[in-house]
């Protein structure tokens, strides 16, 4: 069977995640760690699998994924951030006395449905990934269940995630009404030859947003900043990073594909999408005090500088939204893996506060840190300056340059609550000091803050890299 | 003839239950009108050909809609007087809802009398829909089939990790352990000196 040979990382991702369930009821002792380094290999191997081993295009199950250059960029970057974020998870897990092996399980099954996402060619396929990944990530969220907060934070992302569940499902059952088919190129045909109906455009801005809530972009945001603070911290850490990036690229397969010809219709919802995002993650994040709070602020404002160049519609524009994805992702495993090493004797401490001072006593996370909040403003040897150079220059190219003035504002203002985290941390008197991290946590955050260097990156970014994400961008076209 | 006779029989009883659901003072009584109600639509269904249909319902509805409604009746305890209390208040809405509810039936019905209708798409062909479903559900869709079983098997995984407590110091019947035992382990000879008694 060819069609298999192309989905072989996704089955194995399937079957070594029920077989670690198995593994799992059985009574040996420290199951959980073991559970978990096997799930941190399987990711990378899935990684490796998706992105070196399908080297052919193609089609499985009579059209229901297409595995083609973008679904493997996507899919590499995705596993290695889910691996990342199991292996950051770890010693939180330990220390918190949450540590079971379900855990990782469910990591498994959640990257599985970001997988079948990224993958999608059929509005079935679609939804049954987006469920598979949002049911795993509830109960993520809540995975902490003694925990008032971390429950609080696990029903309201259900609730919500059940209503953009409800908006998705109509979108398609309007789609499927109107032009008879799941298929996305078969929608694409058939907006072709029928023309334009209104049913279609209507079923098209549900998708987008029910897609909308999955990449927090407002003004379906209202559930980021509750759900962020209230979930364990590696948990938020794993939600800020891949599955928004298999939701956004969702997104762009979306508008790409089935409805590539009627670019002017889904332009309107993308730009109004990106302008509130940018906005409003620009200003909500001003009055925060809770670093992960902060952090979800900042991931609306960084989804909103994501569709900007998405709106522009081109190979370009997509080229620039896989560059910044990739360094968003990048840097918010480094973030995160230095909010997890805030751990004072008594537990976790999470307020902006207690930063204060670090680069005294904590010299090698201030540094870290900094690096990390420079890139998120785009301060030019970072690679965040590359990111939003990327982004932005295809919206500027189609005409887009007020959206473009309107980001680079919203930039500024959200400057100003990076560089209070970066004057908290060098210019203010210390209160404590963090206990030593272990290992996985430090050694993250150096990773990912040296790979943010942009002189380090430049051979790749000029290179390899650029032909990665280039064939990646057209094979969507 | 008899499908004349079998279709005014299952709607009558469809709505004459359905009726009784809203108008039975007692909750477990309403559903269980409930469930009359689904297996008079499921009768209908069978009546247009659609027998496929009419087992799901039987089988989604009545095996897991309906049963939950009666745990959470029985099991609960919903005060169903102080719900009624707000009767008189939301009546004004209640109306409107209704209005809107009537006007759209009488549009159905003047469409239907005025011959604007679209006959039934009737499948004529010499398999039941049931064997054309199972022909493409393990094949065409075999994977939406396979992957909508992982989704609910993350769903099971999901309640079992947010609920199942596992306690400390609960006695476990061990029947190997019980088999197990030999005369020796289990009686002990004791001495025992008269006059002194077992002590």
């Amino acid at each position: 069977m060819p069609n298999l040979y192309l989905v072989i990382p996704e089955i194995l991702l399937a079957v070594s995640a029920s077989l670690l369930l198995g593994f799992g009821v059985s009574k040996t002792k420290n199951r959980a760690p073991i559970v978990r380094l096997i799930a941190i290999a399987v990711l990378v191997l899935y990684s490796v699998l998706s992105f070196l081993l399908g080297s052919q295009d193609g089609e499985a199950f009579k059209g229901a994924l297409i595995i083609d250059g973008y679904a493997r960029y996507v899919k590499f970057f995705i596993g290695m951030a889910a691996a990342a974020g199991l292996l950051l998870a770890g010693d939180y897990l330990e220390r918190e006395k949450l540590d079971k092996y379900e855990f990782s399980v469910l990591t498994l099954y959640a990257v599985l449905g970001m997988s079948i996402m990224v993958s999608a060619n059929n509005l079935l396929a679609l939804y049954i990934g987006v469920e598979m990944q949002a049911l795993a990530l509830y109960v993520m969220a809540a995975f902490n269940r003694d925990s008032l907060r971390a429950s609080e934070a696990g029903l309201k992302y259900f609730v919500l995630g059940a209503l953009s569940s409800g908006l998705l499902l109509y979108g398609i059952s309007l789609i499927y009404g109107f032009t008879g088919t799941l298929n996305f190129e078969a929608v694409a045909t058939s907006i072709q030859s029928n023309g334009l109906s209104a049913g279609v455009v209507a079923g098209m801005v549900f998708l987008l947003c029910g897609l909308g809530f999955k990449i927090s972009a407002a003004p379906f945001h209202m559930w980021t900043p509750d759900v962020y603070e209230g979930s364990p911290t590696p948990v938020t850490g794993f939600f800020a990073g891949a599955p928004k990036f298999a939701a956004i690229a969702l997104i762009a397969r979306l508008v790409m594909g089935p409805f590539g010809d009627i670019t002017d219709q889904w332009q309107q919802v993308i730009i109004v999408l990106a302008v509130m995002s940018m906005f409003i993650g620009a200003i909500g994040a001003l009055r925060q005090t809770n670093i992960k709070r902060l952090m979800a602020y900042s991931s609306i404002a960084n989804m909103g500088y994501a569709l900007v160049p998405l709106a522009a519609g081109t190979v370009s524009g997509l080229r620039g939204m896989l560059i910044f994805m990739t360094i968003y992702l990048i840097t918010v495993i480094g973030v995160f893996a230095c909010i997890l090493q805030m751990r004072i004797r008594d537990g976790m401490v999470e307020r902006i506060s207690d930063l204060s001072g670090i680069s005294k006593t904590n010299r090698g996370m201030a540094i870290a840190m900094t690096a990390f909040m420079l890139s998120l403003m785009g301060i030019p040897p970072l690679l965040g300056f590359f990111g939003k150079l990327f982004a932005f220059y295809p919206a500027v190219q189609s005409g887009l340059t007020w959206l473009v003035v309107l980001a680079l504002i919203a930039s500024v203002i959200g400057a100003f609550y990076y560089l209070r985290v970066i004057k908290t941390m060098w210019f203010d008197e210390s209160e404590h000091e963090f206990i030593n991290p272990v290992r996985a946590l430090s050694w993250t955050s150096a990773i990912s803050a040296l790979l943010l260097i942009g002189f380090v990156m430049i051979p790749f970014v000029a290179r390899t890299g650029q032909d990665w994400i280039s064939i990646a961008a057209t094979s969507l076209f | 003839m008899l499908v004349a006779i079998s279709f005014y029989l299952l709607a009558f009883v469809a709505i004459a239950s359905a009726f009784m659901v809203v108008a039975s003072r007692n909750p477990v009584h309403s559903v269980m009108f409930l469930i009359v109600t689904f297996f008079s639509a499921a009768g209908l269904f069978i009546l247009m050909g659609a027998e496929f249909l009419a087992l799901l319902l039987v089988m989604v509805y009545v095996g897991a809609v309906a049963v939950l409604f009666l745990f959470v009746v029985m099991m609960l305890d919903v005060d169903f007087v102080e719900l009624k209390q707000g009767f008189l208040q939301y009546l004004p809405f209640g109306f409107v809802v209704a209005l809107i509810l009537l006007a759209e039936m009488i549009m159905v019905g003047a469409a239907y009398f005025t011959g604007e209708t679209k006959a039934l798409a009737t499948y004529s062909g010499e398999k039941s829909n049931l064997e054309r479903f199972g022909e493409v559900l393990y094949t065409d869709y075999a994977f939406f089939f396979e992957a909508a079983g992982l989704v609910l098997l993350v769903a099971m995984i999901g309640a079992i990790v947010l609920t199942l407590r596992e306690r400390d110091g609960v006695r476990k019947q061990d029947i190997t352990k019980q088999v197990g035992r030999t005369r020796e382990t289990a009686i002990e000879m004791v001495d025992i000196e008269s006059g002194q008694g077992v002590g």
